[in-house]
């Protein structure tokens, strides 16, 4: 048979990765499939590639950050890229710069790839209108975080072969996280199930129309369920009180083994980190290779990110 | 001047209950010398034929925002003149969050100075029911009104203290003043940009829900019915807003309520993702409460609808949705807007044109709104059916942030007369 062209579907689309929300099943199939090629490459001793030789990629991280920042310097250095990481939280903006002053500063310089961490939901979204490079979106205010929940779904798809029939529940600060909304697009996208577990103060009103069942008793949304993702509390956002103590948010929603035995047998437990271990997550959970995917989770994020420059970046 | 007739128009004027084809005879001191089919004639005068044409009342703009003084860079007294005019409204009242806020008498004088110098519509100044728009202090109003201050607004901040908003009521029944209140509790609503819900949760935005508003129009009714004063709500945006006004109407308790054009016309989804020029306060909500607005209208529990003219600068609003500075200009397109619901069948045309004429003069007792024999001969005329589409570049406003960009209307105004005088025509 003779072998066709491969065909993008990436091409025909904007160039920047924003969010989930603005992908293609294709789209997000492709960049999959792509990353799952980096992975061996990131096993090996010879990790270095130059598919992006002579391009500039520059990390403007507005928030602190340490593997997302990490996880993308590797993945530019590695495809051959110029890597530049500015963080901002002592820089121009607080000279009064506004984020688009910033962003017309730096894309003066040519750079080819803008990663972009913003305190503020849509800041890549004007970023993009304004830069003549791609924007790619690593994390914005509580609204999405698209590599996160590609790297997920890599780390799903290699231990568990496929997305599509799975039961996965995510655990915890809803309302504040974005990559709860973005797994919540994705792991729809691709045929899972999806169940919310959250107390009511942290679940974003609407919820139930982006297609979840959501729940407030952590036993009745853990059935049945194949993945458990579990999400930190994230107290820098939180203004006033939503919850009335650490301890009792532990006792009813944090992952114990015996909430555990609710899901299915085999389930297995994922967390974007950075983990509050005996807030959100029994802290030798945490660290039992047999259930958790923590660790592969940050080892396949550089993979994603990888294929995410690569695919992007024309 | 030289006494002027205006002939074979089609007059609505609400204040009269005229829908008919006639003429106008406008006097030399720019007055309304007869007005009907059977308007008187004169030789001597000019005549303006304006066949298809239909005339009302200038517009009364309850709620507009102009730059001066502090923010000339974003609207002045000459630029909300030209906008205003171009869009029928005639007499305009004017916030008073300006740098340095209007609290004190020297300000209006200064204001009324300058508005007179320099704007060609009739101002309606408004001082700050605090001093500063603090919500701790109450002005001057025995004063502020003696030297021509209208009614009194704290503009986007709402009186959260009980206690002071009750003896606001309490001193402003005995002097016969008018409070405007913005209607939302400042707990619920802290943070929040947007209204709350599925749109809000995609966009990541916090979200506020209506019982902000609905709370503090609940308390301020309680009170209303202990100190009748003059109470206007300036603004509001849900359903379940209406229904406290209207259960408050039922049981006896007098007080007016506003609409922003906006609220009436736009939703939630129109925001799209992140269009800062339709970020406003009140927020943009659900389909359901715009169209409950509307009925509002209809069953008379809303009296007034207003531009909420705010005009911004790019830089302003060129920044993440949170950040952005909240409101959308609209004085120029008002009226066109408004008609959208008499085309789209929601409202009759009387309705939307008392709603901008003599409805918010009452409210603010001012002898404007109609076209009564011996009044100001502040006249629109516009062209019902004229199609246009909006192009921000066009408006007339120094700041050009619209929510309607790119909006295709129907009805223009063709002409404007401000006491006899054509100050505005095409």
């Amino acid at each position: 048979m003779a072998t066709a062209k491969k065909v993008s579907a990436i091409k025909k689309t904007p160039k920047h990765l924003l969010g989930i929300q603005n992908l293609t099943v294709l789209e997000a199939k492709e960049i999959l499939t792509e990353a799952k090629s980096f992975i061996k490459l990131n096993r090996g001793s010879s990790k270095k590639l130059d598919v992006l030789r002579g391009k500039t990629q520059i990390n403007l991280f507005f928030e602190p950050s340490t593997r997302t920042q990490s996880s993308f310097d590797l993945a530019g250095k590695r495809l051959g890229a110029d890597v530049m990481t500015m963080n901002m939280n002592n820089s121009a903006l607080k000279k009064g710069e506004t984020l688009i002053d910033t962003a017309m500063t730096l894309n003066a310089m040519h750079p080819d790839i803008i990663v972009i961490r913003h305190q503020d939901s849509g800041a890549p979204n004007l970023l993009s209108q304004k830069v003549n490079c791609t924007v790619i979106n690593a994390g914005d205010g509580r609204r999405e975080h698209p590599t996160q929940a590609l790297l997920d779904a890599l780390t799903i798809i290699n231990r568990k072969g496929n997305i599509e029939g799975l039961k996965i529940a995510i655990c915890g600060d809803i309302l504040h996280s974005r990559v709860a909304r973005s797994n919540i697009y994705l792991m729809n996208m691709l045929g899972a199930e999806v169940n919310v577990i959250a107390p009511k103060t942290l679940m974003p009103k609407g919820i139930d129309n982006l297609g979840v069942k959501s729940f407030t008793d952590m036993k009745k949304g853990l059935d049945g369920c194949d993945i458990v993702m579990m999400l930190r509390l994230q107290n820098e956002r939180m203004q006033g009180s939503f919850l009335p103590s650490k301890r009792e948010y532990y006792e009813f929603f944090g992952l114990t083994p015996e909430k555990l035995k609710f899901a299915k047998k085999n389930a297995l437990i994922m967390h974007p980190g950075p983990m509050n271990r005996g807030v959100e997550i029994d802290t030798k959970l945490a660290d039992d290779i047999n259930v958790s995917l923590v660790k592969e989770q940050v080892e396949l994020g550089v993979a994603v990110r990888m294929a995410c420059l690569k695919l992007y970046c024309k | 001047m030289k006494e002027k007739i205006l002939t074979n128009v089609r007059i609505i004027d609400p204040s009269q209950k005229m829908d008919e084809i006639g003429n106008i005879v406008i006097d030399e001191k720019g007055k309304i010398k007869s007005i009907g089919k059977k308007s008187g004639t004169s030789k001597s005068a000019e005549k303006i034929d304006l066949k298809g044409l239909i005339a009302i009342p200038g517009l009364v703009d309850m709620k507009a925002f102009v730059g001066e003084p502090g923010f000339e860079y974003k609207e002045n007294f000459r630029t909300l003149s030209q906008a205003a005019l171009a869009g029928g409204v005639t007499s305009i009242v004017t916030m008073p969050n300006t740098k340095p806020i209007i609290d004190n008498v020297s300000m209006v004088d200064f204001i009324i100075r300058r508005g007179r110098d320099k704007a060609k519509v009739n101002l309606f100044p408004c001082a700050s029911i605090t001093r500063q728009k603090e919500g701790n202090q109450m002005t001057e109003f025995g004063l502020l009104k003696a030297r021509g201050i209208i009614g009194f607004s704290d503009v986007n901040k709402t009186i959260q203290n009980t206690e002071l908003m009750s003896r606001i009521m309490n001193y402003a029944s005995d002097i016969d003043v008018l409070i405007m209140q913005h209607v939302e509790d400042y707990e619920l609503a802290k943070n929040s940009c947007i209204n709350q819900g599925e749109v809000a949760t995609r966009l990541g935005l916090q979200g506020v829900s209506d019982i902000a508003e609905k709370i503090i129009i609940e308390r301020d009714l309680s009170l209303l019915s202990e100190f009748p004063c003059r109470y206007h709500i300036n603004q509001i945006s849900s359903k379940n807003s209406l229904n406290v006004i209207k259960k408050n109407k039922s049981n006896g308790i007098k007080f007016s309520t506003g609409v922003s054009i906006n609220n009436l016309s736009l939703n939630q989804n129109d925001i799209g993702e992140f269009r800062t020029f339709l970020k406003l306060s009140p927020p943009l909500r659900s389909e359901e409460d715009r169209l409950s607005l509307i009925e509002g209208i209809k069953n008379d529990l809303i009296d007034v609808i207003v531009s909420d003219h705010i005009p911004e600068d790019e830089e302003s609003k060129r920044l993440p949705f949170a950040q952005a500075a909240t409101g959308s200009i609209g004085i120029e397109t008002l009226l066109s807007l408004s008609l959208e619901h008499y085309h789209n069948e929601s409202l009759p045309l009387e309705k939307i044109i008392r709603c901008l004429t003599i409805n918010p003069a009452k409210i603010l007792k001012i002898n404007k709104g109609t076209l009564k024999e011996g009044s100001d001969a502040d006249i629109c005329i516009f062209d019902l059916e004229k199609p246009w589409v909006v192009k921000a570049e066009e408006l007339k406003s120094k700041s050009k942030n619209t929510a309607i960009e790119n909006r295709k209307l129907q009805g223009k105004v063709k002409m404007t007369l401000l006491q006899g005088e054509i100050a505005f025509a095409i």
